[in-house]
């Protein structure tokens, strides 16, 4: 008897536990897309076309907002392409991998009390380590395509992305050391709770206290983004797309899949981080169907503004060289993040 | 010598072979980049054989000819009125200024002078096409550097100019408006006011230039001290125009070279800058433009009545004998030498065009530099790639 309500149990556990993993793996391999297509489409075709004075795509459905469907089924009719000395094993490989990385940050990115994927007790650690994966599949891809433009941008990659990983930690250092946690929804509850000047009205977003760490947070997403001024791995103007110059049809897709998709789950960390993630004032911030619901849509108008800030640098500013970003990233980032931390340690003590 | 024994010597010998075997070790092998002919920063066909340590650039060599059209040649089967559509094509940025120094060489061959309100005209329409030309530059040079923006700016701006040239001329990128003796057509009416408030806008377009990108600070690290050309080795190389200019070199056909044109009426400044690196040269064709609205703005203010068009046969002979005339074009000194055997077309053209010689100077500036800097030196050059193969 008891043995088999043993039983009983364990197959409930364990087709819950499946049924749920499918659910939440088909959530994030649909929301990695639907996110891609919003950050293109309000950014890149129209945001991008009317700072510029022009209109961007106009003609596919109003106001051009059909204009990524074409461009889909462009990319997926397409002819996937190998140079003949590639390898060609680790080519086709290469975006994949740039893609898992991506996929792999949604998994823990709150957008409610309830609604995250896994709720990791080392979240942002987590997040920031997958996002390094992309460096592997940026490496592959220079390499493997066989051509000289490639190797140079997959080089520029792999110096760039390791100069840019150590601002983007400290960054979030101190936020950290402010939350007492690594968890995200964990940082969501603490920025929800604390309170600033004894204000906790709106509860202490850590932008008000991290704002330096905010801005190095955004600088270094820019170059983990490779977007400009960052951009020397794709430099369509010197190494005419670098890493991705060979790639076609669905490959390319993927590249761009998991640039976008990153640049929208890097603007939720900070919108998490730093600006208080999906809670607003008036949610309950420890459940409920209300928070759930609602947390989301403010999640994502935060992540619209965080963005709003990465694609305004991106379309305005001219690159760097490789060893002015270097410089600027040892020289600059580095010790104002250092000095970012110790300050919030010493406060965090004496308050 | 002497004082050095041999068990010295011997030591000396062997750190030295040790020294190199670790350099054979750590030795890497360069690389050729092959840039172009199709490459977004040559603006067209040209191609650039780089050796590269690393990112470093050991050498550079420009391969020209890859649009090589042979106008020359071509032009020795063409009547004097024929020459004109086929010589807009050269710089085909600011064609009105291809036309100019031609016909100049053929109205001096032929004892022909141009009416004053043909002259003005042309100084007008010359700087007109200049605006256009160098205003894309200055976009363009964004572009190169990764910011997308200014170039979309600048396309938006010259629309302007294009609309004017239009106006006058019928043709918006080929003229084709001049004659031996003067002009197509004289201007139509409302021109006057319409190239007025144009000019505004295109100082406004450098305002707007130099605040979006020259006081950007990435801009100016990546231009400040990049491609740095003396001012000897320019004028041995024979560069000419703002690349000159930029290099210190207080040099401008339009002030000291005697010419019909209306330019010796004009009051205005000859920008040079001491630098010599590609933001010096940004930074003159900057002024430059601006100081063309002026040079504009003045001409239409004293512009002179009468014909547009002097006393010319109808059959346009030109007597035997040579002729060499050059402006300051858009690019650089542009020149024309004209033969004639007194035929109805000429015997032989020799077109010295400013990009040829101003993109000569790849191999010597290029040595040393990284990879995006070619980039910013080419850009900086700013040459069109039919002004190099003709």
């Amino acid at each position: 008897m008891s043995q088999l309500l043993v039983t009983q149990i364990l197959a409930v556990s364990i087709g819950d536990y499946w049924v749920q993993t499918v659910i939440k793996s088909l959530v994030v391999l649909v929301l990695v897309p639907t996110a891609t297509a919003i950050i293109v489409q309000a950014f890149l075709f129209k945001m991008m076309a009317h700072m510029q004075s022009r209109l961007g795509p106009m003609e596919a459905g109003p106001h051009g907002a059909l204009q990524l469907m074409a461009d889909g089924g462009k990319f997926i009719q397409k002819e996937l392409l190998a140079p003949a000395r590639a390898d060609k094993f680790v080519f086709s490989l290469a975006p994949l991998i740039v893609l898992l990385g991506t996929f792999l940050l949604y998994i823990v990115i709150p957008a409610g009390p309830n609604a995250v994927a896994e709720d990791l007790d080392i979240g942002i650690f987590f997040a920031l380590g997958v996002s390094s994966i992309s460096v592997i599949g940026v490496l592959m891809a220079g390499w493997a395509s066989a051509n000289k433009y490639a190797l140079i941008s997959g080089l520029r990659a792999a110096g760039q992305l390791i100069a840019y990983e150590l601002p983007l930690i400290l960054a979030v250092v101190g936020v950290v050391i402010q939350a007492e946690t690594l968890s995200l929804t964990g940082i969501v509850r603490a920025q929800a709770q604390g309170e600033i000047f004894g204000l906790g009205l709106f509860g202490n977003p850590f932008i008000l206290t991290q704002f330096v760490g905010f801005g190095i947070f955004l600088v270094a997403t820019q170059a983990e983004l490779t977007q400009p001024p960052f951009d020397m791995p794709v430099a369509e103007s010197e190494l005419v797309g670098g890493y991705q110059v060979e790639y076609s049809g669905l490959q390319f897709l993927f590249f761009y899949i998991g640039e976008f998709g990153t640049a929208f789950a890097f603007s939720a960390l900070a919108a998490t981080m730093f600006l208080g993630g999906w809670w607003f004032p008036g949610l309950d911030v420890d459940g409920g169907l209300l928070s759930n619901l609602i947390g989301p849509i403010v999640l994502f108008a935060k992540i619209m503004l965080v963005a709003f800030l990465i694609f305004w640098a991106r379309f305005t500013y001219p690159r760097f060289r490789e060893d002015q970003l270097q410089m600027f990233a040892w020289k600059y980032l580095i010790p104002i993040s250092l000095a970012n931390i110790l300050v919030t340690g010493v406060l965090k003590v004496v308050f | 010598m002497a004082a050095v024994s041999e068990r010295n010597q011997l030591s000396y010998i062997a750190g030295q072979a040790a020294e190199s075997r670790v350099n054979v070790e750590l030795e890497t092998d360069g690389m050729t980049l092959n840039i172009g002919p199709q490459h977004p920063a040559t603006h067209g066909t040209l191609r650039i054989v780089t050796r590269l340590d690393g990112e470093q650039v050991v050498s550079a060599e420009p391969i020209m000819g890859y649009m090589h059209r042979g106008y020359e040649k071509l032009l020795e089967v063409r009547t004097f009125p024929q020459v004109n559509t086929l010589i807009d094509r050269i710089d085909w940025l600011s064609s009105f200024a291809n036309e100019v120094p031609f016909i100049l060489a053929a109205e001096e061959l032929m004892e022909v002078e141009a009416p004053p309100r043909a002259q003005w005209t042309r100084t007008i329409l010359f700087e007109l096409s200049r605006q256009a030309n160098l205003s894309l530059f200055l976009g363009d040079m964004g572009v190169q550097l990764g910011a997308i923006t200014p170039v979309f700016f600048a396309f938006r701006d010259r629309e302007h100019i294009l609309n004017l040239i239009e106006a006058a001329s019928g043709g918006r990128f080929h003229p084709n408006y001049n004659r031996i003796g003067g002009l197509k057509d004289d201007l139509p009416a409302g021109w006057i006011d319409e190239t007025r408030r144009a000019m505004a806008k295109m100082r406004q377009f450098c305002d707007e230039m130099s605040t979006l990108l020259m006081g950007n600070e990435i801009f100016e690290q990546r231009c400040r001290g990049v491609g740095v050309i003396p001012p000897d080795v320019a004028l041995g190389y024979g560069l000419s125009g703002a690349n000159l200019r930029a290099s210190g070199v207080d040099w401008d056909l339009r002030r000291d070279a005697p010419s019909p044109l209306a330019w010796k009426d004009v009051d205005f400044k000859v920008w040079t800058h001491p630098d010599g690196d590609s933001f010096a040269r940004y930074w003159v064709r900057m002024q430059e433009v601006r100081e063309s609205t002026y040079i504009v703005e003045q001409l239409l203010d004293g512009l002179p009545a009468g014909p547009i068009m002097a006393k010319v046969p109808r059959i346009i002979k030109v007597p035997a004998g040579e002729s060499y005339v050059s402006t300051e074009n858009p690019l650089g000194e542009m020149g024309y030498y004209v033969v004639s055997k007194g035929d109805t077309g000429p015997f032989r053209v020799r077109v010295r065009t400013a990009s040829f010689n101003n993109i000569s100077i790849v191999p010597w500036v290029m040595k040393g530099v990284f990879v995006p800097d070619i980039i910013t030196i080419l850009a900086s050059l700013y040459f069109i790639l039919g002004d190099i193969d003709k």
